[in-house]
């Protein structure tokens, strides 16, 4: 069973298609990229998935259930989490708290409880904030737990949304450009990472980037947007060769030396 | 460990307000304080719990709100009104009273909240302020569909069984229960709103549920005060809350800094009594002034100190425990000032 299935997408805001006919489907397991040209409509991929947008047309499916159109809390429900290009953590929080936030729709207690602090709210509120720890130091971040999320170091604070990301226990994972920025010593750090999550958690990834070296590494099957279309699929190695691939990043004419 | 720690917070808290109760109380036995100065401190309390609604609606949960003493004066009018006629100042009707001041104000932010909040916090700032001014004219009007209310000269009549005692534990209670709500899952739902809406959302929190729960407790918490507010001052008049008045409320918490129960408290407190001073100070003639003043005040104040007085920051026994395996002596969740 495909854990992601995305059939004849289309988005238009006003006159301008920013995703026009776009398919793909996810395998249990995959790490798949999706890269293309700056305003190739990557973005607005994930927007649909998570919620935010709505698709003019086509279809969402996500573990065998229609998902088109739900409310991003619900998506994220479902288990689809997602991280941002331009990092979007609750800067004003502690870092733990950024991970403990997420927990909020399962709480296992209601507002009576936490308002009157009893027995079930101290039980659960230990468990919650166990799970969170235990997933900060998963991703390093254990010692910086009661920092400010706007004073980590940037490596950090993309380190803080993955593991927040993973507080919703998802079974897919949405990365958006999470090597941003990086030099080539945390481009590799990342991959590492990445990897390591996605066995632990037992997760499906889908990936915008465009570090190229981080691409080849990582990912098992990419997908080229141009447009908002696919231009092309395949293997990274293949894709790399591609002369459609080439043009949308380089021109006409462009060929690999 | 937690457990504990939990419960020393707790006892410490505790511990002050008794200090603070007992101080406040021989003061008056020795008559250093009169009864007038006593007013203005069950004013200051009463006006704490208010600002600490608010504090939840705009501090925590980022929705700014320019109504806040309408739900003030409507939990006013519906606990006066319902003590005076049905109660008659009876111990278990006077809590009952400061129960439907609370319902009255929270009911009505619901119906207002859960259209509005599914839009951007600007627009119930504009929806809030509309709501006030139709409050106020309602009140300015009401003897004529309802006499007893008083309209445009007031009420009065509400049995004033509110003393200082009442205040004081109610405002320790209120203080407990909003630090609670704020140190839960709740209360990071909600800062996670503000910080980020869009994040929070796709994040898994129904953002819109949030906001409402956050604005009908926030509402309902001005109503419990404005309840508090009728059996301690005899005399009710539309004009205490009017929009200037739902002013002070957003200045205390401005003031105070955003997401900081420490901050709302101690400003809110300082802010009644700076009213007062300035009463004092500049005499009859130049009563007017004080707006100026404090206008005055506000703007220093921003320039010097944008992020409010206490900035995001909680004094170390507001923060119920640092909830964490190996926190230790840490403070607390957000805490950074320590106790």
């Amino acid at each position: 069973m495909p854990v992601l299935v995305l059939e004849d997408i289309d988005k238009t805001f006003g006159g301008l298609k920013a995703v026009s006919n776009f398919g793909m489907t996810l395998e249990k397991g995959e790490i798949v990229g999706l890269i293309g040209p700056n305003g190739a409509g990557k973005t607005t991929v994930f927007n649909m998935i998570t919620g935010i947008y709505k698709p003019t047309a086509g279809k969402i499916t996500f573990l065998d259930q229609d998902i088109t159109g739900l409310s991003p809390y619900l998506v994220c429900q479902r288990g689809i989490a997602r991280t941002f290009q331009n990092i979007r953590l609750f800067k004003g929080n502690t870092v733990l708290d950024n991970v403990r936030a997420v927990y909020h729709p399962r709480s296992g207690y209601g507002l009576f409880d936490a308002v009157f602090r009893t027995p079930r709210f101290l039980k659960k509120e230990r468990q919650i904030t166990e799970e969170a720890m235990e997933l900060l130091e998963a991703l390093g971040l254990k010692e910086r737990a009661y920092d400010l999320a706007a004073n980590l170091p940037y490596g950090a604070q993309r380190r803080l949304e993955i593991a927040r990301a993973l507080a919703g226990k998802p079974r897919l994972l949405l990365l958006d450009e999470p090597a941003a920025g990086m030099n080539p010593a945390e481009v590799v750090r990342m991959v590492d990472l990445i990897k390591f999550v996605k066995e632990k958690f037992d997760l499906t990834v889908l990936l915008i980037e465009h570090q190229m070296g981080m691409v080849m590494r990582l990912c098992e099957r990419l997908v080229v947007m141009d447009f908002g279309q696919i231009i092309a699929t395949g293997l990274p190695a293949e894709v790399r060769c591609n002369p459609v691939v080439l043009e949308a990043y380089l021109g006409k004419g462009a060929t690999v030396a | 460990m937690g457990k504990a720690d939990s419960s020393k917070k707790t006892i410490l808290l505790l511990a002050a307000a008794v200090i603070i109760y007992a101080l406040i109380r021989t003061l008056e036995a020795a008559e250093f304080i009169n009864p007038y100065w006593q007013r203005v401190i069950d004013q200051a309390l009463i006006t704490t719990m208010g600002a600490l609604g608010l504090s939840i609606i705009y501090g925590f949960t980022g929705q700014f709100s320019l109504g806040h003493a309408a739900f003030f004066g409507l939990g006013a009018y519906a606990s006066g009104v319902f003590d005076k006629t049905v109660g008659h100042g009876a111990l278990p009707m006077f809590l009952l009273s400061l129960l439907i001041g609370a319902a009255v104000a929270g009911l009505m932010a619901l119906i207002i909240g859960l259209p509005i909040l599914r839009l951007r916090s600007d627009y119930l700032g504009i929806a809030t302020l509309g709501f006030g001014i139709i409050v106020k004219v309602g009140m300015d009007n009401s003897s004529k569909f309802l006499p007893i209310l008083g309209g445009a000269t007031g009420m009065s009549g509400t049995p004033q069984v509110a003393n200082f005692d009442w205040v004081f534990w109610f405002t320790l209670l209120v203080i407990v229960l909003v630090r609670n709500f704020v140190f839960s899952t709740y209360g990071r739902a909600c800062t996670s709103v503000r910080e980020d809406e869009i994040a929070a959302d796709v994040m898994g929190i129904n953002t819109t549920r949030i906001k409402v729960i956050a604005f009908v407790l926030g509402c309902a918490l001005a109503g419990l005060a404005g309840g508090m507010y009728a059996h301690r001052y005899p005399f009710l008049h539309p004009s205490s809350f009017d929009f200037l008045k739902s002013f002070d409320f957003l200045l205390v918490v401005v003031l105070g800094g955003l997401g900081s129960m420490t901050g709302t408290v101690v400003t809110a407190i300082a802010w009644v009594f700076v009213l007062e001073g300035l009463r004092m100070v500049l005499g009859e003639a130049f009563i007017d002034f004080r707006g100026v003043i404090y206008a005055l005040i506000l703007i220093v104040a921003i320039i010097l100190r944008p992020q409010g007085i206490f900035g995001g920051k909680e004094l170390g026994f507001l923060v119920p425990k640092p909830m964490g395996s190996q926190a230790g002596g840490k403070g607390g969740v957000n805490a950074g000032t320590g106790a």
